[in-house]
């Protein structure tokens, strides 16, 4: 195995390792089952340490040692878990983070500065320890030995090199070493015994044995080739990983040496643990005892003792864990993105044989392709299917940040989770992470309150946030909510009036109000702290979601707290789109926008239509997009319907449904507004893809120009957001 | 190639140079086991070692063990590099009973 790519595994699993351990700890306080989540972080760290060990990252032994240690006292109950032990091996734990993101290929030197980053950090965790370490110094290699001493599964290979290997220019370490490049050897024990007394020694003859075991994902075929070249000089036994123990003692009766000396020496390359040697070597003796010679095989049908049978159950749970890693594989993103695009094209080439099939009117081809359709949707919806993550991991981090904030606060504050298993798209889920955490912080700040504040309110003094997810045709939905104090609308709007953000006296809806604090720039914290309050933020927060063709809105309740709503659309690749004509010109409509299409029945200019008694906004695309041509014989509307505000499109013709594939718009056409991108129809030709929400925006804000105007006359002072 | 120290103090020193191989397998032996006598605590200095393969290591354990044998004991230091990787690929500290040392000797 490329050392490398071993390595990058290493770095892969250690952080899984460390995101595991990070949730242990969060977990801790409020777990029913604390000594196991206790031997689950140690068994983490211990497991980092085993591998850096192995690639000789010994800066992060040292470091995780001690900190093993902690965990160790930890686990034997010498030391009490307390918030601040939590925080610390929080810090830890993001500590060797750091060191594991320094450690790239090729560069295995200590970075001095991270190094003594570290320093304090040990200083801490020794307060904890009852025998101080000697620093520096980390036992390497006896960790080697131990690091997977329990319930390995391990191949256990046992060596003994006959007298002439060297003579014939072989070197048994060149063998091992070649081993090492299949996979990892955990443990290995050189056996002197078969060397005689220092007279009779021939220095030319080889007399050394190795037991060994070895982590591989290699068959035994492949280890065993390793041997080949000494096959008639070399006794190998090899032994698959979870062998029976009996197997094992087997091993042990015909190997050379003292069978109590080869069980310790089993047990000391980790093959076996003390108490199955012990469960296997009293059950050996039990059957010698009763002269059964070489009945050990068939002892193996026979009812095991208890204690083999315990241990069998764990190898049993560890298969069971092995399977299901066994059933996941790690993809390259990259490939999947690959996947996904020719998805994509091969939608788009589906629609030009649909539209070929309708125009030749041969029936026959039409139902084949009708059929073909069905597998193509089926096909993307799996690819699709492929790039879906829970959103659980980002909720999970920002217990993290809720934990850390909430310290640096003062506050006490409790993250509720729920839908976490809700799926989105993995880019989608890579790009939320972050407003997600400002909205979060955010409420944590601003929204809920000092627990003194809120005893006096009448409020439990611990704090709630709610991180709620779930789905709602075809987009995402993302809610935090706070129990804190809410928004303060008079004095966002005075806020507002001050910075010339909208005209004193204005009389604007909740939502409208609560819609400015997304504004840039726009603070009303008194007290700027060193996580929100400087104002830059909840408008970065709404671009970023706005870029990811989201939305942002707010509910408050003046005392009872403050819920931020996002929507995200599931995948960024691929929409169901309505097309719609207007001359020649063909748009896409995001189809779960749309709430209906009506026909366009007046023939006036007016912006606005009575729809079900209600008036509805128009906007007409053809002079939105200055379409030339002449109006169609037969307009409609297409009403769209964002964040609870509806709008008419004035369309010349419908064209119905289809499925299209995302072709991002380039930078220079950046600044055009209403467009999100592009898509190519079976034709050939280029349909621009509607931005549903920003042409919502645009009405509404139209509509409120001609209220104001009604009102107040024709000055017009109401900056909205920008909707691109 | 191979210089023998007689110290003031005990113990005696022995500087081992060049590779310790299958090549040299007997001029090794006799090195190694000359200095071992009853009740001898022998350090070998291999921070001179070349390289070390599957002989030389035999031969240092076989020295370790008749020193044992004699009531004495035979303690390796300054580890070259290529003695360190052996050691560390066979896992021999336990047998040779120290932690390599790398730098100078300092007793």
């Amino acid at each position: 195995m490329d050392i490398d790519q071993a390595l990058q595994t290493f770095i892969v699993e250690s952080r899984e390792l460390l995101e595991a351990m990070n949730e242990g700890l969060l977990g801790i306080e409020h777990t029913q089952d604390r000594a196991e989540s206790v031997n689950a972080i140690f068994r983490a760290a211990h497991t980092i340490k085993g591998s850096a060990g192995v690639f000789s990252l010994d800066h992060i032994v040292a470091f995780t040692h001690v900190l093993e240690s902690v965990l160790d006292d930890a686990r034997e109950g010498h030391v009490e878990i307390s918030g601040e032990l939590v925080s610390l091996l929080l810090s830890c734990g993001d500590h060797i983070g750091e060191l594991i993101d320094a450690v790239e290929p090729g560069q295995r030197g200590v970075d001095e500065a991270l190094a003594l980053r570290g320093v304090p950090l040990l200083e801490r965790l020794r307060t904890y320890l009852h025998v101080v370490p000697l620093p520096g110094k980390p036992p390497t290699i006896a960790q080697r030995v131990d690091s997977t001493a329990v319930d390995t599964d391990c191949w256990h290979i046992s060596l003994r090199f006959g007298l002439d290997v060297l003579k014939n220019c072989l070197d048994p370490l060149s063998f091992i070493r070649y081993l090492g490049k299949l996979g990892t050897i955990t443990g290995i024990v050189t056996l002197p015994d078969a060397i005689p007394a220092a007279a009779e020694m021939d220095p030319d003859s080889c007399y050394l044995g190795f037991e060994i075991a070895f982590n591989s994902e290699s068959d035994k075929a492949a280890i065993e080739n390793v041997f080949e070249f000494v096959r008639d000089d070399c006794a190998v036994q090899i032994l698959p990983p979870r062998s029976r123990i009996s197997q094992y003692i087997r091993l042990i009766d015909e190997l050379p040496e003292e069978p109590a000396q080869l069980g310790e020496i089993l047990v000391k390359c980790g093959t076996l643990t003390t108490k199955e040697l012990e469960a296997g070597l009293g059950h050996q003796s039990s059957v010698a005892s009763a002269q059964l010679i070489g009945a050990i095989l068939v002892e193996q049908g026979a009812v095991p003792p208890a204690v083999l049978e315990a241990a069998l159950a764990k190898q049993q749970q560890v298969n069971a864990l092995k399977a299901q890693n066994a059933r996941s594989i790690r993809v390259d993103a990259d490939k999947l993105d690959r996947l996904i695009n020719l998805v994509g094209e091969l939608i788009i080439a589906g629609a030009s044989i649909d539209l070929i099939a309708r125009r030749t009117r041969n029936v026959e081809l039409q139902e084949c392709n009708s059929t073909l359709s069905e597998l193509v949707e089926q096909v993307r919806d799996n690819a699709l299917q492929l790039r879906m993550v829970k959103i659980g991991a980002t909720f999970s981090r920002l217990k993290r940040v809720v934990h850390d904030v909430a310290r640096e606060l003062g506050k006490d504050i409790e993250l509720q989770i729920s839908g976490e298993d809700t799926e989105l798209d993995k880019t989608v889920v890579e790009k939320i992470g972050d407003p997600l955490m400002h909205l979060v912080r955010n409420a944590m700040d601003h929204g809920i309150g000092a627990p003194d504040v809120r005893a006096a309110r009448g409020k439990p003094a611990q704090g709630t946030i709610v991180l709620n997810a779930y789905h709602d045709s075809g987009n995402i939905v993302i809610q935090v909510s706070d129990d804190g104090s809410g928004l303060n609308r008079d004095k966002i709007l005075a806020e507002a009036v001050e910075r010339g953000l909208i005209e004193a006296g204005r009389s604007l809806s909740d939502a409208e109000v609560y819609d400015l604090i997304f504004e840039p720039g726009f603070s009303t914290a008194e007290q700027v702290t060193n996580l929100s309050g400087r104002g830059v933020g909840l408008d970065v927060v709404k671009r970023n979601i706005t870029a990811l063709r989201g939305s942002v809105s707010i509910a408050s309740e003046a005392g009872r707290g403050t819920t931020v709503t996002v929507r995200l659309p599931l995948t960024l690749a691929i929409i169901n789109g309505f097309q719609v004509g207007v001359g020649d010109t063909v748009f896409v409509v995001p189809l779960d926008m749309i709430e209906e299409c009506v026909r366009f029945s007046s023939e006036n200019d007016q912006g606005y239509t009575n729809l079900h008694g209600q008036v509805l906004p128009l906007i007409r695309l053809r002079a939105l997009f200055e379409v030339e041509g002449a109006v169609g014989p037969r307009q409609s509307i297409v009403v769209i319907k964002h964040a609870g505000k509806r709008t008419g499109l004035v369309v010349d013709a419908l064209l119905g449904e289809f499925q299209t594939v995302i072709k991002p718009l380039s930078k220079i056409f950046g600044h055009v507004k209403c467009i999100s991108g592009s898509s190519i129809l079976g034709s050939g030709e280029v349909a621009l893809i509607l931005d549903a929400p920003a042409l919502v925006q645009q009405a509404v804000t139209r509509e409120m120009e001609r209220s104001t105007s009604a009102l107040r006359g024709p000055t017009l002072a109401v900056r909205m957001p920008d909707a691109a | 190639m191979t210089t023998t120290e007689q110290c003031n103090s005990a113990p005696h020193v022995v500087y081992i140079e060049g590779e310790m191989t299958i090549y040299r397998a007997a001029e090794i032996k006799q090195t190694l086991l000359a200095p071992i006598v009853e009740s001898a605590v022998v350090e070998f200095d291999l921070s001179k070692v070349t390289e070390l393969d599957s002989a030389g290591v035999q031969l240092l354990m076989l020295a370790k063990r008749t020193a044992q044998a004699k009531h004495g004991d035979v303690r390796l230091v300054a580890h070259s590099p290529a003695v360190l990787d052996v050691m560390e690929l066979l896992n021999l500290e336990s047998y040779f009973g120290i932690t390599p040392v790398i730098a100078p000797r300092t007793g």
